[in-house]
């Protein structure tokens, strides 16, 4: 009698002649399915986390708290994958968020927006498993490309990174280095345009007045600062916002159609340069033209 | 494209995976011969495979290598789950055993052409800046930090060394996700078969899973096609662990703190809950890795990784209402001789056909049962072929002693006329163990050498039979 464990094994669909090497290009082809019962995608993002969130913290305060105005949405493409570099800071950053919710509710064709953060995070019990669900991937090349170029997503990075929202309110509105040009590197790569953002307002709805050395070595935290309303308010207090004014303005794209760009790294980095050059610029024209913090 | 590998060897018989591995390549006809070596007997039963009890002694395995003319080696042994074994033995398997089947693979006059390494995406390891994918190109960040993982990149590292040295050997590269399956072990499978899956406080790491089923067609692919280079095993899909209990029915516990979690897996391990290192550090970030470029070189998976998981949920429900129904399979030494060699046992054409006629005529299998005819017909040449250049042989030395041989006595070389060398040497039973791989004239030829010398009536008898039942047994 046959043994009933032993499966079948049919000959599979494969055509010795056309199996050699692909190039990395066609393996776009080969990217997983979707499976519809699904509720989080391989990111680890979950629709209904997030769409819990949108209806409720995010809309209130992007309607109602903060008020956002948006700008120059025509900039961002509607499809393919796209770079889109901002100017950080805050505490708990607001700004990530209120791009993503800028987009949603201003673009024609509304679409998601996978932010980068600090590989920090994962390794937080509890931010580790709600970072994620939200949209937010580890700010790693491999990540980054994968979403550009092969997912063909909208990519937000922050390439002034922790130097941004570590820094101090009298610093408000002044860009921290940007990196090693690391994300023009990624853009190039995957030849994806990059749009910078400008957003105002930020820095004055979570004020940081000092960050203390010592707590944030006791907590094991990312930085720990002093704002309005941490820590005397608890981790909640992270969430206590000033109601400043939000504006946020897309820039024109820059597009990297050649390939092979990113090997040139002078190039990089004066691409890098002009980027950092652009935002400064423009959030200098946001600030001359704002009359008051509260009211824009 | 497809390279000859007609003479498969496949280490780590006795394995899960040895054996399935084995059981698949011997439903194809164009492959000659399946040998498994392994220091324990086989666990799975095998209709062709033909089991050598030898461990990772290299000056064995080369022998066996060498006078089978084995063409594709197929590592099977690697250790990737350290709560099977004791680290020692690991290490000693892993490392040493690995060095030593590559050392009995290489050299310029080896007949290998083709080496499968069945390796794991532990290789890769589990840490905060991880990326989401990893791809075969990318290092791990920081060195290993379990002994398995230790393991792993050294073996992968001597067979590196091994695919650089032998530039005309095709070294393939599996690195396997965690495996599910209703027939493998692992020790995430145990984790899943408690009443609640454990997870750690504030962590749902993502996972990847490929299953037990499409892991054997890897293998089996891998064996068959020619595909140089290393690529990563792992089902369509990555998976949330909070995803996999939600799948499998079950709650999850987060009962392992975010900190000191090595000290309460420590404790739990007295309660019998068995996590090991490295499925901790799996527990804390997970992994997820790129799995298209396998898919590329032309590999169809069946199920993704939810499906594997669903797989495996279907199978924890029935398995306390199934349990124990199933006999173990028991591996008798003179039981497979005896199918194998007897000329007795009614192998190969007849048996196929007539299977396949009580199956309703598949002319699949017919057919497959032909070209499988064909090639132990083949094969059989070969022998003859060897045993016409044994005689041949025989003969020379015959003549080079015949001039003492003249001086000491006028007794005639006994060794001419003997179809098969040292046949004089042989007992009656190694004489009929041999008759199947001879053609008619040699049967012949023997008939009439045994009639005049040794004339022993079991061995009349026995080429009689073959001789009568008119075409070469296969």
């Amino acid at each position: 009698m046959a043994e009933p464990t032993r499966t079948p094994l049919s000959p599979h669909e494969t055509d010795p002649v056309s199996a050699p090497l692909v190039p990395a290009a066609d393996l776009r082809r080969h990217l997983p399915g979707v499976e519809p019962d699904r509720r989080l995608n391989d990111w680890g993002r979950s629709e209904r986390v997030e769409g819990v969130f949108d209806a409720t913290l995010v809309e209130f305060f992007y309607r109602y708290w903060f008020r956002v105005d948006v700008e120059g949405i025509e900039n961002l493409p509607g499809t393919g994958g796209a770079m889109l570099v901002s100017n950080h800071s805050g505490a708990l950053p607001p700004d990530a968020t209120m791009i993503a919710k800028g987009i949603r509710e201003e673009h024609p064709h509304p679409r998601q927006l996978h932010i980068t953060v600090e590989n920090f995070f994962r390794g937080y019990p509890g931010f580790s498993m709600l970072i994620p669900k939200i949209g937010c991937v580890t700010a790693h090349p491999a990540n980054v490309h994968r979403l550009l170029y092969d997912e063909e997503q909208l990519v937000l990075v922050f390439p002034e990174g922790r130097k941004g929202t570590e820094k101090l309110y009298r610093d408000r509105y002044r860009l921290r280095r940007f990196g090693r040009g690391g994300f023009v590197e990624a853009a190039m790569r995957a030849r994806a345009p990059i749009v910078p953002v400008c957003v105002v307002g930020a820095e004055e709805a979570a004020p940081v007045f000092a960050q203390l050395g010592l707590f944030k070595r006791l907590t094991g935290l990312l930085y720990f600062p002093i704002t309005p309303t941490f820590p005397h308010f608890g981790l909640l207090g992270m969430l206590g916002y000033l109601p400043a004014k939000f504006k946020i303005r897309f820039l024109e794209p820059l597009h990297f159609d050649e390939e092979g760009l990113h090997e040139d790294k002078a190039l990089v980095q004066t691409v890098a340069h002009d980027i950092r050059a652009r935002i400064q610029e423009n959030l200098w024209d946001m600030l001359a033209r704002r009359r008051s913090v509260w009211f824009g | 494209m497809t390279m000859d590998s007609r003479r498969i060897l496949v280490t780590g018989l006795s394995t899960y995976w040895g054996g399935r591995l084995a059981q698949a390549l011997e439903a194809f006809p164009d492959v000659e011969a399946v040998i498994g070596v392994d220091n324990e007997e086989p666990q799975v039963e095998l209709e062709r495979t033909e089991y050598v009890k030898v461990g990772a002694q290299h000056a064995l395995l080369r022998r066996v290598v060498e006078a089978a003319e084995i063409d594709t080696v197929v590592d099977m042994r690697l250790v990737t789950d350290s709560s099977r074994t004791t680290p020692s033995k690991a290490h000693e398997n892993n490392v040493i055993g690995t060095m030593n089947i590559l050392a009995a693979c290489s050299g310029a006059n080896s007949p290998v052409r083709k080496f499968v390494f069945k390796s794991s995406t532990h290789y890769y390891g589990c840490e905060q800046d991880d990326p989401a994918f990893f791809d075969e190109t990318m290092v791990r960040p920081h060195p290993p930090r379990t002994p398995i993982e230790r393991d792993i990149v050294e073996a992968e590292a001597s067979v590196n060394e091994f695919a650089e040295k032998n530039p005309g050997c095709a070294v393939t590269i599996l690195r396997f996700a965690n495996v599910l399956g209703p027939d493998v072990r692992t020790s995430h499978i145990a984790l899943f078969s408690l009443p609640a899956v454990p997870m750690i406080l504030g962590f749902d790491p993502r996972y990847q899973f490929v299953h037990e089923d499409d892991v054997v067609h890897a293998l089996e692919h891998a064996a068959r096609q020619k595909l140089p280079g290393v690529y990563n095993v792992a089902g369509d899909g990555v998976l949330a662990l909070t995803e996999v209990a939600g799948l499998l029915g079950k709650p999850y516990a987060p009962i392992l703190p975010p900190w000191g979690t090595g000290l309460a897996a420590a404790a739990l391990r007295r309660v019998g809950v068995r996590i090991p290192p490295e499925a901790l550090a799996q527990l804390r970030f997970g992994r997820g890795v790129d799995n298209r470029r396998f898919k590329a070189a032309g590999f169809r998976y069946q199920h993704t990784t939810r499906e594997a998981v669903l797989k495996l949920g279907e199978h924890l429900r029935l398995h306390p209402v199934v349990r124990g129904a199933r006999e173990p399979y028991r591996y008798e030494r003179e039981v497979e001789e005896f199918l194998r060699w007897s000329p007795h046992v009614k192998t190969g054409r007849e048996k196929t056909r007539r299977r396949a006629h009580a199956n309703g005529g598949e002319p699949d299998r017919v057919a497959a049962a032909e070209q499988r005819a064909a090639a132990a017909e083949r094969a059989a040449q070969r022998a003859l072929k060897q045993a016409e250049s044994a005689e041949k042989r025989a003969a020379e030395a015959a003549q080079r002693v015949e001039g003492r041989a003249r001086e000491a006595a006028a007794e005639p070389a006994r060794a001419t006329g003997s179809p098969v060398d040292h046949y004089d040497d042989l007992a009656a039973e190694e004489v009929i163990a041999m008759l199947g791989s001879l053609e008619r004239p040699a049967l012949q030829t023997l008939r009439d050498y045994e009639r005049r010398n040794a004339n022993r009536a079991r061995v009349l008898a026995a080429i009689d039979s073959v001789i009568s039942r008119g075409e070469t047994p296969v």
